[in-house]
């Protein structure tokens, strides 16, 4: 018999950035026991490192803006195929629940008039992201953490959660180790919200840390949770690419928010050269005009660096594949040229862009104040993700809920940046609330003992292999591979294909993984558990991307260059583990939309 | 690809010794990368904290050749290659295993400080007001990352151990943010004196020099606590209008 401790719990959010946090005090406000997991240290998840800032229409620089811009912007971005009714929950909540990080003690860059500031980010019509510098996401999930001390939550840190418990068709807990001795947990709840964020280190390049395991997808998925549009993956189109030890490390599109444009080995900038339809009436025709929207021009439009994120990802790498890219296989980011523009340009970068102007410094010798950035596409967020319901944040697992970068629906094709910070916390809050509303409303589940045992096995199952099995380390980075070359930007049948292939022969050998040591703080261990929610997150993103035969925002195939399949129409893909443990597919429709969500797109122009 | 040895702390509470390990150096590397080799080749259990690997996480902390420093944000061409790299795990905080200390203390003593309490709004959407100029300097405390290096070199908690007695400079940080937000109402100078121990800094400056995210720890939030102590609780004039002025 394996031991272990339990817990009980009314609400149990599993992660500790953004959303789980937001959740967690939400959960909290009224006398219900609130406990929050998270596999790092507080304080250091994912939400730390978001930079440019948090989509909020306040109108505090443009007063044009407003919460049906702000969706109208959201839908365009997502190519139609968001959430409506999310997207319009996220435009209308978003301003409040950024103003209530400040009676929190967030503190966000002002405006002359002493209110919060807010600067351009792609695809966004108006000035909208509040920001404090380029360290936006420290002062959110601080002010969060912070707050959340002394809410009377209950923390978990640098635990893991591997499986979900069911007592019936609920979930009824939750089944994790902790890192430190490495002894077992259990969490009994009456509900459970995910928050564990996204799945980037299924690939090589990546703006990901450790963490970023696709955790929750998996965890939901086994727990009979469905997955929907888990083809569109984000490749941000900024990450460095030199040194390789810094590869893939996110450069804010801040630097381009503030002027920076993107320029080829000849030295043209070649956004300007494929404008997208759906955009054109909104993109800047020279480069004065771009220069002076970035500047806080209303009547200026956006420069074309500032268009949505697949379209300048796709844009570079075709740069790079035509032989213009920069000597490390990227394309030149330069803020440095401003100084043509504005005096002081030097002292304004390091102001605007601390955070950058360090890492480049720090890590790459580059003065970003001097010369240009060499920058390349990295994969950086999902889109896709578990399915919810809009208001509630509700799985179709009673029980069960999903907010942040793990539950899906708002940002359809293709997230506008700035759009993910909001989302945590608009819908963290809600997913907080009705988990609350629900443990009240159902009483408890016994959890049922006879599978804990089985889960425990299956968790030492990597000591118990025999000595010479497979690296855990191995494994991941081949994964890393295979995803990175078969399953990135551009893709096919082909491609697909294989790499659904690798994907199970892979999985075959991760049966094999052997740990070294013992279950002390030991990292080999962990990513050898880590391994079981890659593989299974890796298999929906190939299969939702063999599925859908178009290229539409961040997902592009080759051998289906159009946006829509003849006579589909548009629809999301749904992934679901059927009742003999295989992976399967399927697609919904869209439903249409409303007469008042056409007018506002409409109107928004 | 050019070779290095990287002389790693590894064991736990009960016993721990520096083992050799050699491995392949290429350009821009920084530690971390290395250590991270090493535990993907050599050393699969080896234990270590990081996530952003950009120096914003404030994870990654350790001793690398006795400075307390970022692994993610130490490159190897600043430090010598042809002698045996010591990386340890950070001194002042009891071990759990190789590169990873218990940090918990720190939490405990966030929690433990007076939360920030605001003044009701001043708009009547629930909003404040506030100069860029007047939270410039409480943007640069908020600029911590957590990283507790400042912590690790602060010989009040390194050598004397006075965790009980006083929280180190981090919390000076955070304490400083707090006391100068504008629009907080707390006023936490009397357990500064009494519980945090503020008394015992000695203005030693090795947190300054530590700080990744280069705060002026103690010229900018120390010292400007310090005074305001003094002037609350010792300046004798001031005291005297107090006890009249009610
Ligand atoms: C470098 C970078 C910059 C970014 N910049 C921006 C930006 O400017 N604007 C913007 O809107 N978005 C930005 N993003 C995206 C945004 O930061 C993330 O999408 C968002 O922070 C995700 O928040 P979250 O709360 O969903 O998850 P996270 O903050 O990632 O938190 C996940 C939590 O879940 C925990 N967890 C995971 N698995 C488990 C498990 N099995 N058991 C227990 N706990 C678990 C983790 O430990 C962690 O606490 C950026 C992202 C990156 C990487
Ligand atoms: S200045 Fe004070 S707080 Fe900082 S290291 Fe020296 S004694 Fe410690
Ligand atoms: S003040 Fe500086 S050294 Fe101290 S914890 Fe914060 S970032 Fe680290
Ligand atoms: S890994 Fe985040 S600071 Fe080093």
């Amino acid at each position: 018999m394996a031991s272990y401790e339990t817990f009980d719990y009314d609400v149990l959010i599993i992660g500790a950035g953004g959303a789980g946090l937001r959740a967690a005090i939400e959960a909290a406000t009224g006398d219900l026991k609130v406990g929050l997991v998270c596999k790092s240290l507080l304080g250091k998840a994912h939400t730390v490192m978001a930079e440019g800032g948090v989509a909020a229409a306040l109108a505090n620089v443009d007063e044009r803006d407003s919460w049906r811009a702000h969706f109208a912007d959201t839908m365009r971005g997502g190519q139609y195929l968001s959430n409506a009714r999310m997207a319009e929950l996220h435009a209308k909540e978003s301003p409040d629940r950024v103003r209530e990080l400040e009676a929190w003690g967030a503190l966000f860059d002002r405006t002359q008039d002493g209110s919060i500031l807010q600067r351009n980010f792609g695809g966004h019509q108006y000035p909208r992201l509040a920001h404090v510098g380029d360290r936006t996401g420290l002062e959110m999930i601080r002010a969060l953490q912070d707050h959340g001390i002394h809410q009377g939550i209950e923390v978990h840190m640098e635990n893991t959660i591997t499986t979900l418990l069911k007592t019936g068709d609920r979930v009824s807990g939750a089944f994790g180790y902790e890192r430190e001795k490495g002894r077992f947990k259990i969490f009994s709840a009456k509900a459970i919200v995910l928050a564990t964020g996204g799945v980037g280190k299924a690939y090589k390049i990546t703006s990901n840390s450790w963490e970023y395991t696709g955790d929750g997808h998996s965890l939901a998925y086994h727990a009979g949770a469905e997955l929907i549009d888990m083809e569109f993956v984000q490749f941000h189109p900024t990450g460095m690419v030199w040194p390789p030890s810094v590869r893939g490390i996110l450069v804010t599109e801040g630097v381009r928010g503030e002027g920076g444009i993107l320029t080829n080995s000849e030295g043209n900038r070649f956004m300007f050269d494929d404008i997208p339809e759906l955009y054109v009436n909104q993109t800047a025709d020279s480069t004065e005009e771009g220069w002076l929207y970035t500047q806080g021009d209303r009547e200026a439009r956006r420069p074309p660096e500032l268009l949505t994120r697949d379209h300048v990802a796709r844009c570079i790498v075709r740069e790079v594949h035509e032989g213009r890219g920069s000597p490390h296989g990227g394309v030149f980011l330069d803020i440095a040229w401003i100084k043509e523009k504005i005096p002081n340009a030097q002292e304004h970068i390091r102001r605007k862009l601390p955070s950058m102007y360090h890492q480049f410094k720090e890590l790459a010798d580059i003065d970003i104040t001097e010369e240009p950035m060499e920058v390349g596409p990295t994969t950086h967020y999902i889109m896709g993700g578990i399915r919810v319901d809009a208001d509630t944040q509700m799985t179709c697992v009673p029980g069960l809920f999903a907010a942040g970068e793990c539950a899906a629906g708002l940002h359809g094709a293709n997230r506008l940046g700035g759009n993910s910070l909001s989302d945590l916390l608009v819908f963290g809050k809600r997913a907080g609330e009705y988990a609350a509303q629900f443990a009240e409303e159902n009483g408890a589940v016994p959890l049922e003992d006879s599978s804990v045992e089985e889960i425990a096995q299956h968790v030492l199952k990597p000591f118990d292999n025999p000595e010479g099995g497979e690296n855990p380390y191995q494994i991941q980075s081949e994964l890393q591979d295979k995803m990175q070359e078969l399953v990135g930007i551009a893709r096919s049948q082909e491609s697909l294909t294989q790499a659904l292939e690798e994907v199970q022969t892979l999985r075959e050998k991760a049966e094999n993984v052997h740990s070294i040591g013992n279950r002390e703080y030991n990292s080999g261990w962990h990513t050898a558990l880590d391994l079981d929610c890659l593989i299974t997150v890796s298999e929906a993103i190939a299969l939702a991307a063999l599925e859908r035969r178009a290229s539409i925002g961040a997902h592009s195939r080759d051998d289906f260059p159009e946006k829509e399949e003849q006579g589909a129409g548009k629809y999301n893909t749904i992934v679901h583990k059927t009742e003999d443990n295989t992976m399967a597919i399927r697609r919904e429709p869209v439903p249409e939309l409303t007469e008042e969500y056409e007018q506002i797109i409409e109107e928004m122009g | 690809m050019d070779k290095a040895t990287f002389r790693i702390w590894r064991g736990d509470a009960n016993e721990a010794d520096f083992v050799d390990y050699e491995t392949e150096v290429s350009e821009g590397m920084v530690v971390l990368d290395a250590v991270h080799r090493i535990q993907a080749e050599q050393a699969n259990d080896l234990a270590v904290r990081w996530n952003c690997k950009a120096g914003k996480c404030g994870s990654c902390s350790a001793e690398v050749n006795g400075n307390p420093k970022l692994m993610c944000m130490t490159r190897l061409n600043d430090i010598p290659l042809d002698q045996p790299v010591t990386v340890e795990p950070m001194r002042a905080f009891p071990l759990i295993k190789d590169l990873v200390t218990d940090v918990s203390w720190n939490f405990k003593v966030k929690e433990k400080m007076k939360p920030f309490t605001p003044r009701p709004p001043d708009a009547e959407d629930g909003t404040w007001r506030m100069e860029q100029e007047d939270i410039d300097h409480v943007q640069e405390f908020r600029k911590c990352i957590e990283c507790f290096l400042c912590q690790d070199v602060c010989h009040v908690l390194r050598e004397h151990h006075l965790h009980d007695e006083f929280i180190g400079p981090r919390f000076f940080v955070y304490a400083a943010s707090l006391e100068m937000h504008p629009i907080d109402t707390e006023n936490r100078l009397e357990e500064l004196k009494d519980l945090d121990g503020i008394g015992y800094c000695n203005i030693t400056k090795c947190c300054t020099n530590v700080c990744p995210e280069h705060i002026t720890i103690t010229d900018n939030a120390i010292i400007p606590l310090k005074e305001r102590v003094v002037d609350q609780f010792y300046d004798p004039i001031k005291k005297l209008f107090r006890v009249f002025g009610g």
